[in-house]
């Protein structure tokens, strides 16, 4: 089944000199785990909130599980998708357990079942319940909010998921034990990920497809296989070739 | 002058709760007035900027000239005090609510609208709890200005402290004037002083001073 279909999407943000979005058309089918790569200001990021309505499309129409999301409550909509901002966004007043369980809550999930499922949370972002679950965010390095960031939006384990950099702020030795993580959990879960990054090697890592973006187009959408032997154009050749430089992966 | 106290005690307590009656009721009505133009307000910055302008032009006509204004349309006593009160406190009000809400962080709130919480849920469990500092300032602000402007509605026969103040005045009685003013005084402070230690209270709660988690932390490790 098509998770995400997009056709024809375009969209210009008032006092900007090109579309964020120009003419995307692309079809993600169920169970992948899609990273989208593509430098700063490329339209990652608008991509993303034209998914759960946080913005709206000039043109085009987006399905969603073959339901035109147009048509639905923006709010019963983001209910059944998992959104992991750039910011991070915690709710300062709230606890990590009160952040984690803000949607269940509002669900009315019984009170033990949210108890287990944020502690469960908890420990599947490789932070330990009792210690962390009545803290607050401001008592959190970036990285563990980030962390908590992914829990809160893991906990209902929605059929899709947005995911926009969630391991920017995580240093090298944990980021990498949280993309095998997360991974791990796609793969045991078969839902859909979309996971922005500008981090080429994170990109070709985690996606079962990559989705690379320039100046608000996709430029390649494939496996990461095709794209290192196959780059579609001198942009994706350029972008792979720098990865080369750093790394000597 | 305690012994004047003493004498004319009827008199003045009624007069003090007569005062605290109105500061009440202006402050009822001007919250509730408050919080729901703020409610239609939040979708929009520029016309916040110019409702608090307006207000704020309210807020800077001479109390006698407004109270004078409006008796033709509401006659004499507190039938004209109250608006008039509950009309000036609408700049404080808003202007405090509104910035409040102004203030807490876009990410939060496009985080909280992602996941799928309604304006309701939104206002209420995240942006309400984190304007409270500056929601309780604004009260703050607003019951000392009422009970200041308060005894000017005297003059249009509303009671209160301003009574005495005011037949103090006529009479050239010094007692009166001090004890209308002494009254109204321990008003405005005790009031004072109740919300800034909730404002207080709001703020720490709201920041979570790390010095409380250092202090756990500490303990734990003992
Ligand atoms: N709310 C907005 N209002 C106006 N312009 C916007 C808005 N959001 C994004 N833009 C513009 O749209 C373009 C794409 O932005 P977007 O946030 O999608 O980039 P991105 O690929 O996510 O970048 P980054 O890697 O820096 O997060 C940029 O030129 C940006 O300035
Ligand atoms: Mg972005």
């Amino acid at each position: 089944m098509t998770a995400v279909e997009f056709k024809h999407i375009s969209k210009q943000f008032k006092n900007s000199a090109y579309p964020a979005l120009n003419d995307v058309s692309v079809s993600i089918e169920e169970g992948e785990f899609v990273t989208i790569l593509g430098s700063s200001g490329c339209g990652k990021t608008t991509m993303i909130k034209m998914i759960n309505r946080l913005y709206e499309s000039d043109s085009g129409d987006i399905f969603l599980f073959g339901r035109n999301i147009r048509d639905e409550d923006p709010v019963q909509l983001r209910r059944r998708i998992g959104y992991v901002i750039q910011q991070v966004g915690l709710f300062p007043h709230m606890t990590v357990a009160a952040n984690i369980a803000i949607i269940p809550k509002i669900l009315k999930w019984d009170k033990a079942r949210i108890k287990d499922e944020t502690d469960r949370m908890l420990r599947l972002v490789q932070l330990d319940p009792d210690e962390f679950r009545d803290r607050y965010p401001a008592q959190l390095s970036g990285g563990q909010q980030q962390r908590i960031g992914l829990a809160r939006a893991l906990i209902s384990s929605p059929r899709i998921m947005l995911l926009d950099e969630p391991f920017g702020a995580i240093d090298a030795i944990n980021r990498e034990m949280l993309q095998n993580e997360l991974k791990a959990i796609h793969e045991s879960s078969k839902r859909t990920y979309l996971f922005v990054t500008h981090d080429i090697r994170e990109a070709l890592k985690l996606g079962t497809k990559v989705i690379i973006m320039n100046e608000g187009r996709i430029l390649q959408y494939a496996t990461p296989n095709e794209i290192v032997e196959n780059p579609a154009d001198d942009f994706v050749r350029n972008l792979l070739s720098t990865a080369e430089l750093k790394g000597g992966a | 002058m305690f012994e004047y106290f003493s004498k004319h005690f009827d008199m003045l307590m009624e007069a003090f709760l007569e005062h605290l009656g109105i500061v009440f009721s202006t402050l009822l009505i001007s919250i509730t007035l408050a919080a729901i133009i703020c409610w239609f307000l939040l979708k929009s910055e520029r016309a916040t900027n110019i409702v608090v302008n307006v207000f704020s032009e309210v807020y800077s006509i001479p109390s006698l000239a407004l109270f004078a204004l409006l008796i033709p349309l509401l006659g004499l006593g507190n039938k004209t005090a109250i608006p008039v009160l509950v009309l000036y406190n609408q700049y404080l009000l808003i202007r405090n609510f509104m910035t409040g809400m102004q203030n807490v962080d876009k990410s939060i709130l496009e985080a909280g609208t992602g996941m799928g919480m309604s304006k309701w849920q939104l206002v209420t469990r995240v942006q309400l709890p984190l304007a409270m500092p500056s929601i309780i300032a604004g009260i703050r602000l607003a019951i000392i200005s009422t009970t200041g402007i308060a005894t000017i509605a005297a003059t249009i026969n509303a009671g209160g402290l301003g009574k005495i103040l005011l037949s103090g005045l006529r009479t050239m009685n010094t007692y009166k004037i001090i004890w209308g003013t002494i009254l109204c005084v321990i008003i405005a402070l005790v009031a004072d002083t109740i919300l800034r230690l909730l404002e207080k209270k709001t703020k720490a709660y709201n920041t979570h001073l790390q010095t409380s988690w250092l202090l756990n932390k500490r303990c734990s490790f003992e």
